[in-house]
């Protein structure tokens, strides 16, 4: 694929080129390049606004580049709400709702898709029952219930009703059973019990999988915005995205510090996703989730 | 495990090992179950029921709640307002879900080429996906901005003199959120649809090509048939989420004005965690599970006159 081009490329019949590209691909360009800074604009938009003095917002025709380069917005936003904390509980949330939810749905899935006992077709109908009940049928009950045992505006209320999807333990079932058993039958002839035939043979098996739902599992739980907005209502256990809208709500136009928290809560999930672009896309292609 | 049937001393102890065995399988088996299956009966199962119930009730958490029958669902019969809520929200998708796929495909199909910069393009296209809504719902809030927005500076300077106020606007806010939506969602299906076409075999494009079909006959009739699966699966999804809209509703206008972007589980939100009445917020989430759950069983219904498995 990469052997040295030693004479130049016959042109194919029919196409012309210009610099290289047939005009084809110049056609293409003209629809996909403009298309593709009107995707990046906003972001390009809110990055600028966050930079520039609070009277320069109000300028007419407007300038992409912020002069005078105003970073003290940033230190100010921090200033006026605990964001480093709306940072941590986010961080917190995200990562504990991610490791619980996969890893007992793997467990589960593993008892769905290897083990046979009795009551396993109705519990499995049972999970399947509800994966199209939207959660917001389930907020309400969850919400009476979370104000019952007083955990309102606690850690454990943002992460442990978010936790245990169905969605997980189905996805993790149906890739389980499209690995063969034959790869099983070695581990149980030495001897090994299910704890090591999951966790040696069955777990090694399922990156793509796991690392799909977990991937999705935490950018949902980072974006999520109504559940953690009704089970919080002190600043210091709101996440970024509660906390963005108490600044809206306290600083309806004050547009550069908007625009800075707004950065601040895209920058994680945008630098991995630059970085880890593949994984993204494969998981949205072999799972189906990640839309809204 | 077939478990032998006759009676011979010797099957009969073979049964009692196997059911030994099935004992210490059935407890192995919930011991995986376990910790999964108590979150989901607490926190999913449970609630469903409760729910079920509370949207036959009339509860404002201060006091017990009150039996009322089927009186939260006549409300919602006569209820104006849940009308409005009610066609905002299929407005919404119906202008939210066909824009966001038709600008997908072309783009999915564009991205199929062979073209220096793929990934970037890919990427500028899926950034929105990941992006969170209520980051990106302020951004546009600012871009809506009827004086000094960045849309309507742009309106002036090609001559537009009396661009709409948008979000402030009962005609043009829906519009304007519907516009946000399409932006954000149409990642997602493009790189479904990037997935489509790629299984979809080069040689017949080849053989199409040999019995001169031009390039739109292509489209046509290999394109789409071959995407069909593809197709029927973004659009499912797509509908569902729509009509669970939320996020956007909420920053950009709380619902307003005067309800002209009021959407369901917005409303939801308000009866239920604004006004305190569970009964008859629990009774339009029913209804939005009704809707979502009728819609999808339609489509499915449906699809056999237009999807094409292999």
């Amino acid at each position: 694929m990469t052997e040295p081009r030693l004479a130049p490329r016959p042109r194919r019949r029919g196409r012309r080129q210009l610099l290289g590209y047939t005009i084809g691909n110049w056609l293409l360009a003209l629809f996909l390049v403009p298309t593709a800074i009107l995707m990046l604009m906003p972001f390009v938009w809110m990055l600028s606004t966050s930079l520039k003095s609070a009277g320069a917002v109000f300028e007419y025709p407007p300038t992409f580049i912020p002069n005078p380069v105003r970073w003290d917005n940033y230190l100010r936003l921090f200033e006026v709400l605990p964001f480093a904390r709306f940072f941590l509980n986010s961080v917190i949330v995200a990562s504990s709702v991610t490791l619980l939810g996969v890893g007992t749905s793997a467990m589960a899935a593993y008892a769905f898709a290897r083990l046979r006992f009795p009551g396993r077709d109705a519990l499995f109908l049972g999970y399947l029952g509800t994966l199209m009940i939207p959660a917001q049928v389930v907020i309400i009950p969850n919400f009476i219930l979370l104000r019952t045992l007083g955990w309102i505006d606690t850690y454990q209320a943002l992460i442990l009703p978010a936790a245990f999807s169905a969605f997980g333990t189905f996805l993790l079932r149906q890739y389980f059973l499209t690995i063969p058993s034959e790869l099983e039958d070695a581990a149980v002839v030495d001897g090994a019990n299910h704890w090591q035939i999951f966790t040696r043979v069955i777990l090694p098996l399922s990156g793509p999988a796991l690392s799909a739902l977990g991937i999705f599992t935490f950018l949902f739980n980072w974006n999520s915005f109504l559940y953690p907005l009704v089970v919080t209502n002190s600043v210091s256990m709101s996440t970024l995205t509660v906390g963005l809208n108490t600044l809206q709500g306290q600083y309806n136009t004050a547009w550069t510090l908007l625009m800075a928290g707004s950065v601040i809560a895209l920058v994680p999930v945008l630098t991995v996703f630059l970085f880890a672009q593949r994984y993204f896309i494969k998981g949205i292609t072999l799972t189906g989730i990640g839309g809204r | 495990m077939a478990v032998d049937v006759t009676s011979s001393p010797r099957a009969r102890a073979a049964r009692t090992r196997s059911g030994r065995l099935q004992r210490r399988t059935t407890l192995t088996a919930y011991g995986f179950l376990l910790p999964n299956l108590l979150g989901f009966l607490i926190f999913t199962f449970l609630p469903v029921l409760a729910a079920l119930l509370i949207s036959f009730s009339s509860w404002d958490l201060l006091r017990p709640p009150e039996w009322a029958g089927l009186a939260n669902y006549q409300r919602l019969v006569e209820d104006t307002t849940f009308h409005r809520v009610l066609r905002n929200t299929v407005i919404y998708v119906l202008g939210t879900v066909p824009v966001q796929m038709a600008i997908a495909l072309l783009v999915a199909m564009a991205l199929n080429q062979r073209l220096p910069g793929r990934l970037f393009f890919r990427a500028a296209y899926f950034m929105p996906v990941v992006a969170s809504t209520v980051a990106v719902a302020l951004v546009w809030r600012w871009i809506f901005h009827a004086d000094f927005g960045l849309l309507n500076s742009g309106l002036y300077m090609l001559g537009v003199d009396d661009p709409p106020s948008w979000l402030q606007s009962t005609r043009w806010a829906l519009p304007a959120i519907i516009i946000m939506s399409i932006w954000q969602q149409i990642g997602f299906s493009m790189v479904l649809f990037l997935a489509g076409l790629q299984s979809v075999p080069p040689h017949l494009y080849e053989a199409a090509k040999i019995d001169g079909a031009n390039g739109w006959h292509r489209f046509v009739h290999i394109t789409i048939p071959m995407l069909s699966s593809t197709t029927f699966f973004v659009l499912v999804i797509s509908i569902i989420n729509s009509f669970q809209v939320f996020d956007q509703a909420f920053i950009m206008t709380e619902g307003g004005p005067a309800n002209a972007t009021n959407t369901l589980v917005f409303n939801i939100y308000r009866y239920a965690f604004q006004f305190f009445q569970m009964g008859y917020a629990a009774a339009m989430a029913w209804v939005l599970f009704a809707i979502i759950f009728v819609v999808t069983v339609v489509q499915f219904r449906y699809q056999r006159q237009w999807v094409h498995y292999d």
